[in-house]
C-alpha cells in the first residue's frame, strides 16, 4: 500500500523560512552554573560526552562495580535479578518458574541464549520469528520474505497476546539506571518484550555496561549505520501512578520483569 | 476549523477547553474565566488538600533521585546546552532529521498550524483505511484537538494511557500535562468504570488499573493505526524518542499497521548521545525516577528481518506558532522545555488554583509563559500575573528555563502593546511625588492617617487587590523621622 505524499512542499518551506527568519536574531547564551563559555564553541561551554559524564549517576568503573550497581538499581525498581553460574542453572530456573506459575505457553524468539532455556520446558512455546523468514544464530535475518501478511500478522498478535510469559535476549544491561536495552532486530521484535504479562530477560555478565551513553554507543556499533526500527530501554516492570499517585505495577506492559544473568554462557 | 467537541473538551463549570482560535473581540473573556475559576478553586479546601497530598511524595522521591547524580547542577548545564544548541540550529537540524528519517523508510509531514496537522492525520487515516485508532499520551494532540476531529470523522479513538483514558471517559482535558487525572478520587474512577465498562465497584487502585488493562488488551490488537507523540527527535539518526511508564506507547507504536507520531518542531536534538543526559533528567525532574519504565527510540517502520512492527511510520512536525516563540530571542529558551512537569509540581499557584483554572493545554508556570505566544498575548497575559515570582519553577527546571523572569517579560510586553491607562497615570503620579521630598513626606502623612480606614473605604483601584489581602497596620512614624530620631540618639 502506498502512503500519501507529504502535504505540500509549501508547508515545509514556510516553516523553515519562519525558522530562519526567527533565528536571524541571536539568543543570549544559556546561564550556566558550572561552565565557562568557550569562544571556540561559539560561546558555549565544551562538555564531556559519551561515557565520560562524571556528573550523572554512577555506573561504576570496574566490571564488578558495574554489576553490583546494576543489580542494586534493578532491585529498587521491583524487578527480580538472578545471577547464575551457567546456562543449565538458568534452564532449571525457567523450568521451576514454569511449573510454579503454571505457565501454559511461553513466547520467545530465536536467540542463542534463549534456545537452551526452552529445551525441556514443561509447556507449549511460541516463537515470534516463525512467520515467513529465517534468522541466524545471532538473531539476524538471513532471508526476508517481506514480512507477515495482514492475516498472519493478526494471528501473530493474537498468539502473542495469549502467552503467559515472554523470554528475550537483550542488547545491553545499563548499571547507571538499572535498565535493559532491547531492540526490534535482536530481541524478538516490538511486541514480545511488552505484550505478555511476564518478561524474562536472559543475558551474560559481560553485557552489563556502565552508562546509557555506553549502551547507545554499543548498539550503534553493533548495527553499524543501520539501527533497528526500535530500541527500547526497559527500566523495571510496567507501572502507573495515575490513580491518586499510588504506584501500581503492570499497567499495560509486563507486571513482572525477571532478569537472568549467567556468568558463563558456554556451559 | 473543527468545532470543539462538547463531550471531550468541556472542563468542569461548563467552561470550554483550550482552543487554538483567538477569541474574537472580547480579550478579557479568558481572564474573567481565570479569575472566577481561581476564586472557586481557592475556596475548595478539600480539593486543594487532595492535590497537595497527591503531589506530596514528589519532593521526596525527586530529591532522593537527584542525590544520586554526582552533580545535578552540572547535569542541568549539560541538558540546557544540548537544548540550546538544538533550538538555535533548528534551521539546520529539522531538514537533517527529515533526511535521516526518510532514509529509514519513514515519511515526514509539515504542519503550519493545528488545522493543517489535523488534515494531514485525517488524510493518513483515510489512506490507511483505518477504523479503530489507539493513542498514547500526546499533549500536542490535545493542543490541536485531534480526538474531536477524528471522532467527528467517524473514527473510534481510545486513549491508552490510564490517566488519559480516565479523562477521555470523563470528557475532560488533562488536569496536569504529566499527571492527567491527579485530581480524580479513586471512588470517582470506580463509578466511571462501572458506568462505561460495566466493572464491579472497587476502591483498590490496583484493581482499577487491571480493569483498564483488560479493557485495552483487545484494542491494541485490533487497532489499525497507533498515534503517539514524541519527546525528542534525533536529527543525526532520524529516530523519535518516546518516554512513558505504562508500556502503552510501546504497544501503540508496536502493534497497529500504521504508526503516526505528532511532534512540535522544537523537539529536535542533534545527537543520539544527547539522550544519555536528557532521558534521565526528564525522568528525575518529572517523577523522581532514575529513568521512566520505557524510553523507546523508533527510527521508522518494521525493517526486513524484524518479526513485527508497523508497515508505515509518519512523523507530523507541527509549528502552530512555535516559530513565534523562536522569533523572541529573550524567551526562545522556553522552547527548551521537555515537558517534565516539574514546574507545575512545585508551583504554589498551581497547587492553589488547580490545573483546569488555567484554561490552557499546558498548565502551570511553563504554560503561563508559552500560552501568550501560542494563543495571543492580549487574551492570555493574565497568566503572567498567576505567579508569586518565587522562582520555584526556575529552580526545578532541568533545562534551566528562566521561567519566572519570562512571566515578567510577558507582563512588560503586554504593557508595551496595550498600556494600562490607570497604571500609567499611577506611576507618573508616584514619580512626580517621589521626586519632591516635601510632597513625599506629605503623602506619607496622609497615607498613615488613611490606611486604617482604607479597608472600609475600598477605593476603586484598590478594591480588587484588597479582596484577598490585608493591609499592614500603619506605622506611627515615617521611616525618615525614625532615621533622624535614631541618628540623633547614637
Amino acid at each position: 500500500m502506498s502512503a500519501p505524499a507529504p502535504a505540500g512542499r509549501s508547508a515545509r518551506d514556510t516553516i523553515l523560512a519562519r525558522v530562519r527568519e526567527a533565528l536571524a536574531a541571536p539568543a543570549p547564551l544559556p546561564h550556566l552554573a558550572h561552565h565557562a563559555p568557550q569562544p571556540a564553541a561559539g560561546g558555549l561551554p565544551i562538555l564531556s560526552t559519551g561515557a565520560s559524564r562524571p556528573w550523572l549517576p554512577d555506573g561504576g568503573d570496574t566490571p564488578a562495580e558495574t554489576m553490583n550497581i546494576f543489580v542494586e538499581n534493578l532491585g529498587k525498581l521491583r524487578a527480580v535479578v538472578h545471577r547464575l553460574p551457567d546456562m543449565s542453572a538458568a534452564a532449571d530456573l525457567v523450568f521451576t518458574l514454569t511449573r510454579e506459575r503454571d505457565w501454559r505457553r511461553i513466547a520467545h524468539h530465536r536467540h542463542p541464549l534463549v534456545a537452551p532455556l526452552l529445551a525441556g520446558v514443561p509447556c507449549a512455546t511460541y516463537c515470534v520469528d516463525d512467520h515467513g523468514h529465517c534468522v541466524d544464530d545471532h538473531g539476524h535475518c538471513v532471508d526476508d520474505h517481506g514480512g507477515p501478511s495482514g492475516a498472519e500478522s493478526a494471528a501473530a498478535k493474537d498468539a502473542l497476546e495469549g502467552c503467559d510469559a515472554g523470554i528475550t535476549g537483550c542488547e545491553a544491561l545499563v548499571a547507571q539506571t538499572g535498565s535493559i536495552l532491547v531492540s526490534s532486530a535482536t530481541c524478538g521484535g516490538r511486541g514480545l518484550s511488552v505484550l505478555p504479562p511476564v518478561h524474562l530477560v536472559i543475558a551474560t555478565a559481560d553485557q552489563v555496561v556502565a552508562t546509557l551513553g555506553d549502551a547507545l554507543e554499543e548498539a550503534r556499533q553493533r548495527h553499524a549505520g543501520r539501527l533497528p526500527s526500535m530500541l527500547s530501554f526497559i527500566t523495571g516492570p510496567s507501572r502507573t501512578g495515575d490513580i491518586e499517585r499510588i504506584l501500581v505495577l503492570g499497567a499495560h506492559g509486563p507486571r513482572e520483569l525477571i532478569v537472568i544473568i549467567v556468568d558463563d554462557a558456554r556451559a | 476549523m473543527i468545532a470543539p467537541d462538547p463531550s471531550s473538551h468541556t472542563a468542569p463549570h461548563g467552561r470550554p477547553g483550550p482552543d487554538d482560535a483567538a477569541h474574537p473581540g472580547d480579550h478579557a473573556e479568558a481572564k474573567r474565566r481565570f479569575l472566577r475559576d481561581a476564586a472557586t478553586s481557592v475556596r475548595d479546601t478539600e480539593h486543594r488538600a487532595f492535590v497537595r497530598r497527591a503531589l506530596g511524595g514528589y519532593y521526596q522521591t525527586r530529591d532522593a533521585q537527584k542525590s544520586r547524580y554526582r552533580d545535578w547542577e552540572h547535569a542541568r548545564d549539560a541538558a540546557s546546552v544540548a537544548k540550546w544548541s538544538a533550538v538555535n540550529r533548528l534551521d539546520e537540524l529539522l531538514p537533517r532529521f527529515e533526511a535521516a528519517f526518510t532514509a529509514n523508510g519513514g515519511v515526514v509531514h509539515w504542519a503550519r498550524d493545528a488545522d493543517e496537522a489535523r488534515r494531514i492525520i485525517l488524510d493518513l487515516l483515510r489512506a490507511a483505511g483505518a477504523r479503530a485508532v489507539i493513542k498514547s499520551k500526546c499533549m500536542t494532540s490535545e493542543e490541536i484537538h485531534l480526538n474531536a476531529a477524528m471522532e467527528a470523522d467517524g473514527y473510534g479513538v481510545v486513549e491508552s494511557d490510564l490517566g488519559e483514558f480516565i479523562q477521555q471517559l470523563r470528557g475532560e482535558p488533562p488536569y496536569h500535562f504529566v499527571f492527567p487525572c491527579m485530581h480524580v478520587r479513586r471512588g470517582e474512577i470506580s463509578d466511571l468504570f462501572t458506568r462505561h465498562l460495566g466493572s464491579p465497584p472497587t476502591d483498590d487502585p490496583e484493581e482499577l488499573t487491571m480493569i483498564a488493562r483488560r479493557h485495552m488488551r483487545r484494542l491494541y490488537v485490533e487497532a489499525d493505526v497507533g498515534i503517539t507523540g514524541a519527546n525528542f527527535l534525533v536529527a543525526e539518526t532520524g529516530q523519535i524518542s518516546i518516554t512513558e511508564n505504562e508500556g502503552n506507547a510501546r504497544l501503540t507504536a508496536g502493534l497497529p499497521r500504521v504508526h503516526i507520531a505528532l511532534a512540535g518542531i522544537e523537539k529536535v536534538v542533534e545527537r543520539l548521545d544527547d539522550l544519555a543526559v536528557l532521558l534521565p533528567m526528564l525522568a528525575t525532574a518529572g517523577t523522581g525516577q532514575p529513568l521512566t519504565c520505557y524510553n523507546t527510540l523508533y527510527s521508522g517502520p518494521r525493517r526486513p528481518g524484524e518479526c513485527d512492527g508497523p508497515e508505515e511510520m509518519h512523523v507530523v512536525l507541527l509549528d502552530n506558532r512555535r516559530t513565534a516563540i523562536l522569533a523572541d530571542p529573550e524567551q526562545r529558551d522556553s522552547l527548551h522545555c521537555i515537558r517534565c512537569g516539574a514546574c507545575l509540581n512545585v508551583c504554589p499557584i498551581f497547587k492553589n488554583v488547580g490545573g483546569f483554572t488555567y484554561g490552557t493545554t499546558y498548565q502551570g508556570p511553563i504554560g503561563s509563559v508559552i500560552t501568550p505566544h501560542l494563543r495571543g498575548l492580549a487574551d492570555w497575559n493574565h497568566l503572567s500575573g498567576a505567579s508569586s515570582l518565587c522562582g520555584a519553577c526556575t529552580d526545578a527546571c532541568p533545562v534551566r528555563i528562566d521561567i519566572h523572569h519570562h512571566l515578567l517579560h510577558n507582563r512588560r510586553n503586554a504593557a508595551r502593546c496595550a498600556p494600562h491607562r490607570w497604571e500609567r497615570l499611577g506611576h507618573r503620579l508616584f514619580a512626580f511625588v517621589a521626586a519632591r521630598p516635601w510632597l513625599f513626606a506629605l503623602a506619607g502623612r496622609v497615607g498613615r492617617l488613611t490606611l486604617p480606614v482604607a479597608k472600609w473605604l475600598r477605593p476603586p483601584l484598590l478594591a480588587q487587590w484588597l479582596d484577598s489581602r490585608d493591609l499592614p497596620p500603619a506605622p506611627r512614624h515615617s521611616f525618615r523621622s525614625q532615621w533622624s530620631f535614631r541618628g540623633r540618639r547614637s
